[in-house]
């Protein structure tokens, strides 16, 4: 059952400024054929002190080492609840390679890129048909800057309005970037205690003339569909609000549902989850942003337009609430996106929305005899266990951990914040069944093991490069920079 | 866990040394122990005026923060200079080397709607 | 489908299991009115081999710096990739892997981005430097808003027109709603106006921001700049959005800088039509604790074993939520990557090598330049390797008369200077060679086409 064999070599490596020798060199540069000339001495700067000195076979190993420390989808299965951890295909990569995507410059006259302008105009109408949005900026950086822009333009349509609101009602399990996204745009934050989902009364409760809007995840973040959120959306419009939704659980929904249709107003995608992008080890993302009709002038901007002569860059755009960073966005991320779009097709992606819905209630149907399942209802693409019924003092932390030697990256972990020791099961649909019974016999094991030997889940894991982190000292006394000495 | 009997407490756990105008704030054994490590501490400054109920600093450990309020009004006349370098202290010793400010009190009454240290116990037993 | 791995056997063995009959079944919390009853508008799929050719389609519709002669700069920068980088960020275990929220299994990601904070920290002369931002642009706005934070009763931000335009718009987009007042600081001869910026000066001024190189490859006096700022108990902001003159010119840090952020994509970043890059963030240790974005620090193991955590994370939008130093939750993570692995490639030598080809390329085109007729540099001082110069002949014109012999001159300044009408922003890298440079001259001095 250990996928973990404990063989083979994972070599050690140091810092390149241990390894850094005085002379090597490890680049390659243009021949000076202009006459050479130096600025004037009073403005240049000494030798960058400490900055490495490496030849090429020394980065070359450096980094392989450093990869090999590491777990990605490509190593096995990722089960991150709400970060939708599905394989990222090669053909993306491919595709964002080409020389005719990386080789351009961003100031580069439109009508001289028009490829890529296509490319751009054709995921905004792509990524409108799937929300059901008649328009999208491509722009923002990431999810959470996306949600800033979106809560931007909300503030924008209030203020156009002669409106001056306060505040915005945001739900116990949302992602903590909906209130710091708020908080940005000067809005107080009023939670609302959800139980499993949100309910109109406890929305009504809480709506009032001075709330500019109501931030929704749908499906929430313990993998619930929000059944009442048309009524909800009604009532928030009825008192003057609009409603954004956190598109990051956008997997379980293609095809089924669209968020246009049922009255949100603002949402943002993350490329980096549903269509397929990979996440890098952190980044970059994408969190393009769709919007419904009277959201349109607050566009940031730039975004794609389609002309007679051709594809355009639109920057005439007097309410709109400006840029969001330079450029025109994370184009290479964009194609990646695209390029998946092109290659599942509308049948396609509400078959993986089908079959990410499918895996997640196969873990839970296998495992909720043995782990608590706090809300009963239907889950769609995730599901939420806690660490109630585990024995002998052994908390989630310790089952992720543990996990670990199984050869599995853990579940998300402690999120969201309403389930006690929250554990988070997200498969997407790129599991096959077999890996899926792999992993629910595991954490059967990894149950058993609690009752019967749990030191092995603490002092999990022991089969990684490293052991548990001494994270107190890494906070108390932080060290964030490599020194001399 | 640890009630000395000299001090006040609030219902959000912190603690009073009483020392006529000028008394002392910390947080008591119990909130350390629920914090877990303690590795940072966020303190007012000399001279900031603080409002009984609100919230003065921060504690925080690794995967969390809290919120400290004050138990009294008053100013502050002095603050633990040494936390910010050994937040340790708060867990190690949270009545006498992990106390945070000393303020002025601008309203001594208040201090007769603080618990003692039985009710505090009891308070904290209960739940 | 090839990533959707289900057969019918599976499916109807795992129906089975959850007790439903079909799939459809499952989406039963789905309200009827809620859902979607047509197929959705995207077209067939794509086999592998027809997404290629209709991607190749669209990418051979575009104009790429190596087909033409490309001098445009203005943030975005076009240098040579040495092929290490994309081989070594092309392994799975590095671009599929998640943030290092369980750093037992991500080892690799954090020492790199620990190696990546102590690179940019000795290139900009600082303590503490982030995991990165998205770009040059939203870094320089969050250093806006740090100062704010820190600033106490001070509100105001003064601004260089010099600072790149975009860098401009984006700080008003995240000050908009904060009570943050954007003041311009006026130039003189293309570099801030000290004169203007010593009266603008007051105890309401939190921050001054200041590009380094500025937006017209004009080297700034930070020096002299930091003592005003500093004397009138402001912080500076220095934004760098061409990194590679810190290889070459003093570091803003040694100069008196406070925050240093700019833009990385110069360090092994393809240009990509302006995204991906990366922002990087670098402040003093009195910082550190303010600092938005993810931090990566050096810890132990149970074993006593040196490894690497996301540290500090309390200040971040996941615990903090709303008193949160900033909504960030990503950064830039390949992007980190890939500039780790060209700043060890280049190390001490090569990025001072590098920056002298580049300077000594610009400082030729700017002299042939100067020579011709109807042409002149429009700023005396320092530059690296970008500069204005101001054309007689009308610049849509003459931009358009470079194009036709393939030639992309540089960028108009008029939009977002109107005394500058008539500027063009000229960039030269390495990847300009002699010839390119006498081209474009020669296609300057060329008159009407």
């Amino acid at each position: 059952m250990m996928s973990t064999e404990g063989r083979g070599l994972v070599l050690d490596e140091n810092l390149l400024f241990e390894k850094s020798q005085s002379g090597r060199v490890g680049y390659s540069i243009a021949r000076l054929d202009v006459p050479a000339v130096t600025p004037d001495q009073s403005l240049i700067r000494d030798e960058i002190t400490d900055f490495p000195e490496l030849s090429e076979v020394d980065v070359v190993r450096h980094y392989t080492r450093l990869s090999t420390w590491n777990y990605g989808v490509d190593s096995g299965l990722y089960p991150l609840g709400s970060c939708t951890m599905k394989y990222n295909p090669k053909i993306n990569e491919t595709a964002a390679r080409l020389p005719g995507f990386t080789d351009i410059h961003p100031q580069t006259p439109e009508a001289l890129n028009q490829g890529a302008l296509e490319l751009m105009y054709n995921l905004q109408r792509d990524l409108g048909e799937i929300s059901g949005f008649p328009a999208i900026t491509l722009q923002p950086a990431a999810g959470a800057q996306g949600e800033f822009a979106g809560m931007l333009m909300i503030r924008a349509w209030h203020e156009a309005n002669g409106q001056k609101r306060h505040k915005v009602i945001i739900p116990d399990t949302a992602h903590g970037t909906n209130p710091a996204s708020s908080a940005l745009c000067g809005y107080e934050v009023i939670t609302v205690a959800s139980d499993g989902i949100l309910s109109k009364e406890a929305i009504a409760a809480v709506m009032d003339d001075d709330v500019a809007a109501l931030m929704v995840t749908n499906p929430n973040t313990l993998g619930l569909f929000e059944a009442d959120i048309r009524g909800i959306c009604d009532l928030v419009h009825e008192r003057g609000g609009l409603v954004y939704s956190d598109g990051a659980n956008l997997n379980a929904m293609m095809g089924i549902s669209r968020p246009g249709d049922i009255g949100i107003d603002v949402m943002h995608f993350n490329l980096h989850k549903t269509f397929s992008t990979p996440h890098g080890g952190g980044g970059p993302g994408s969190g393009p942003v769709g919007v419904a009709d009277k959201l349109i002038p607050f566009l940031p901007v730039p975004y794609v337009v389609k002309e007679d002569d051709g594809f355009k860059l639109e920057y005439n755009c007097p309410q709109s609430i400006g840029r969001m960073k330079s450029f025109h966005g994370h184009f290479g991320i964009l194609v990646r996106a695209y390029c998946y779009i092109l290659s599942m097709g509308g049948e396609g992606l509400k078959r993986a929305s089908e079959l990410a819905v499918l895996n997640a209630n196969y873990i839970r149907a296998r495992l909720e005899g043995e782990y608590d399942l706090p809300n009963k209802q239907r889950s769609l693409h995730e599901v939420v266990f806690s660490e109630e019924g585990l024995q002998n003092d052994c908390h989630t932390l310790d089952v992720a951990k543990r996990l670990i030697d199984y050869g599995y990256h853990p579940p998300t972990i402690y999120f969201p914040l309403v389930v006690h020791g929250a554990l988070m099961i997200e498969p997407t649909e790129t599991e096959s069944k077999q890996t899926l019974d792999e992993f629910c016999d595991v954490l059967l094991a990894i149950a058993e093991e609690a009752k019967t030997t749990p030191e092995l889940l603490k002092q999990a894991p022991v089969r990684a490069k490293v052991k548990r982190l001494d994270e107190t000292a890494a906070a108390r006394r932080p060290k964030l920079r490599w020194e001399r000495g | 866990m640890n009630f000395p009997e000299e001090l006040k407490y609030t219902e959000d756990h912190e603690w009073v040394l009483v020392e006529d105008a000028v008394v002392t704030i910390g947080i008591s054994d119990f909130a350390q122990d629920q914090l877990g490590d303690i590795v940072f501490v966020e303190l007012p400054e000399v001279g900031d005026t603080l409002e009984e109920g609100k919230t003065f600093g921060v504690v925080e450990s690794v995967k969390a923060v809290s919120d400290v309020y004050a138990p009294v009004s008053g100013e502050v006349v002095e603050i633990n200079e040494e936390l910010p370098d050994a937040p340790e202290a708060v867990n190690n010793s949270p009545y006498e080397d992990g106390w945070m400010i000393k303020i002025k009190l601008s309203d001594p009454a208040q201090l007769d709607s603080l618990m003692n240290a039985t009710v505090y116990q009891e308070f904290v037993e209960k739940d | 489908m090839r990533y959707l791995p289900h057969t019918d056997v599976d499916v109807q063995q795992m129906l089975d299991q959850i007790e439903v009959s079909n799939i459809e079944e499952l989406f039963s919390g789905v309200p009827a009115d809620c859902r979607l009853k047509r197929p959705l508008d995207l077209g067939a799929a794509k086999s592998e081999s027809e997404t290629l050719t209709f991607l190749r389609g669209l990418a051979e519709q575009n104009t790429k710096t190596s087909d033409w002669d490309s001098f445009l700069g203005g943030g975005a920068y076009n240098h040579f990739i040495p092929a290490v980088i994309d081989q070594l960020v092309s392994r799975s275990e590095f671009y599929t892997a998640y943030t290092p929220y369980q750093p037992e299994i991500s080892q690799g990601t954090l020492q790199a981005v620990f190696e990546f904070q102590t690179l940019i920290c000795q290139l900009t002369g600082m303590d503490v430097a982030n995991a990165s931002m998205y770009d040059g642009a939203s870094a320089c706005a969050e250093a806006v808003l740090l100062t704010i934070r820190a600033g106490k009763k001070r509100h105001k931000i003064l601004l260089s027109q010099g600072l790149p335009p975009q860098y401009r718009e984006t700080i008003a987009t995240y000050s908009a709603h904060l009570n943050i007042d954007l003041i311009d600081i006026p130039l003189q001869a293309g570099v801030t106006d000290q004169v203007e910026l010593q009266k603008l000066l007051s105890d309401q001024v939190a921050a001054v921001v200041i590009g380094y190189p500025n937006y017209f490859g004009q080297i700034e006096n930070l020096g002299s700049i930091a003592e005003l700022t500093h004397a009138s108990g402001a912080r500076l902001v220095a934004a760098v959005s061409e990194p590679l003159a810190l290889a070459l010119y003093k570091s803003p840090g040694e100069l008196g800088a406070d925050i240093v952020v700019g833009e990385g994509q110069s360090f092994g970043i393809p240009l990509s039509y302006g995204g991906p890059g990366i922002g990087f963030f670098a402040v003093r240790k009195e910082d550190m604790r303010v600092l938005p974005g993810r931090l990566v620090g050096e810890t132990m193991d149970k074993d006593g074993k040196r490894g690497f955590v996301l540290t500090l994370a309390t200040r971040e939008q996941h615990i903090r939520r709303e008193k949160a130093t900033s909504n960030i939750c990503s950064n830039q993570g390949m992007c980190v990557l890939m500039v780790a692995i060209y700043l060890a490639l280049h190390g001490k030598q090569g990025l001072r090598q590098l920056a002298e080809v580049n300077y000594a390329k610009a400082a030729y085109a700017k002299e042939k330049i100067r020579q011709l007729d109807g042409f002149s540099v429009a700023f005396s001082g320092e530059t690296f390797n970008e500069f204005v110069i101001l054309c007689s002949e009308p610049v849509a014109a003459l931009k358009q008369r470079l194009e036709q012999q393939g030639v992309l001159a540089g960028i108009s300044l008029g939009r977002d200077y109107p005394d500058l009408k008539n500027g063009l922003l000229i960039c030269v890298t390495e990847q300009n060679s002699q010839e390119q440079i006498d081209r474009l001259v020669a296609a300057l001095a060329g008159g009407e086409a």
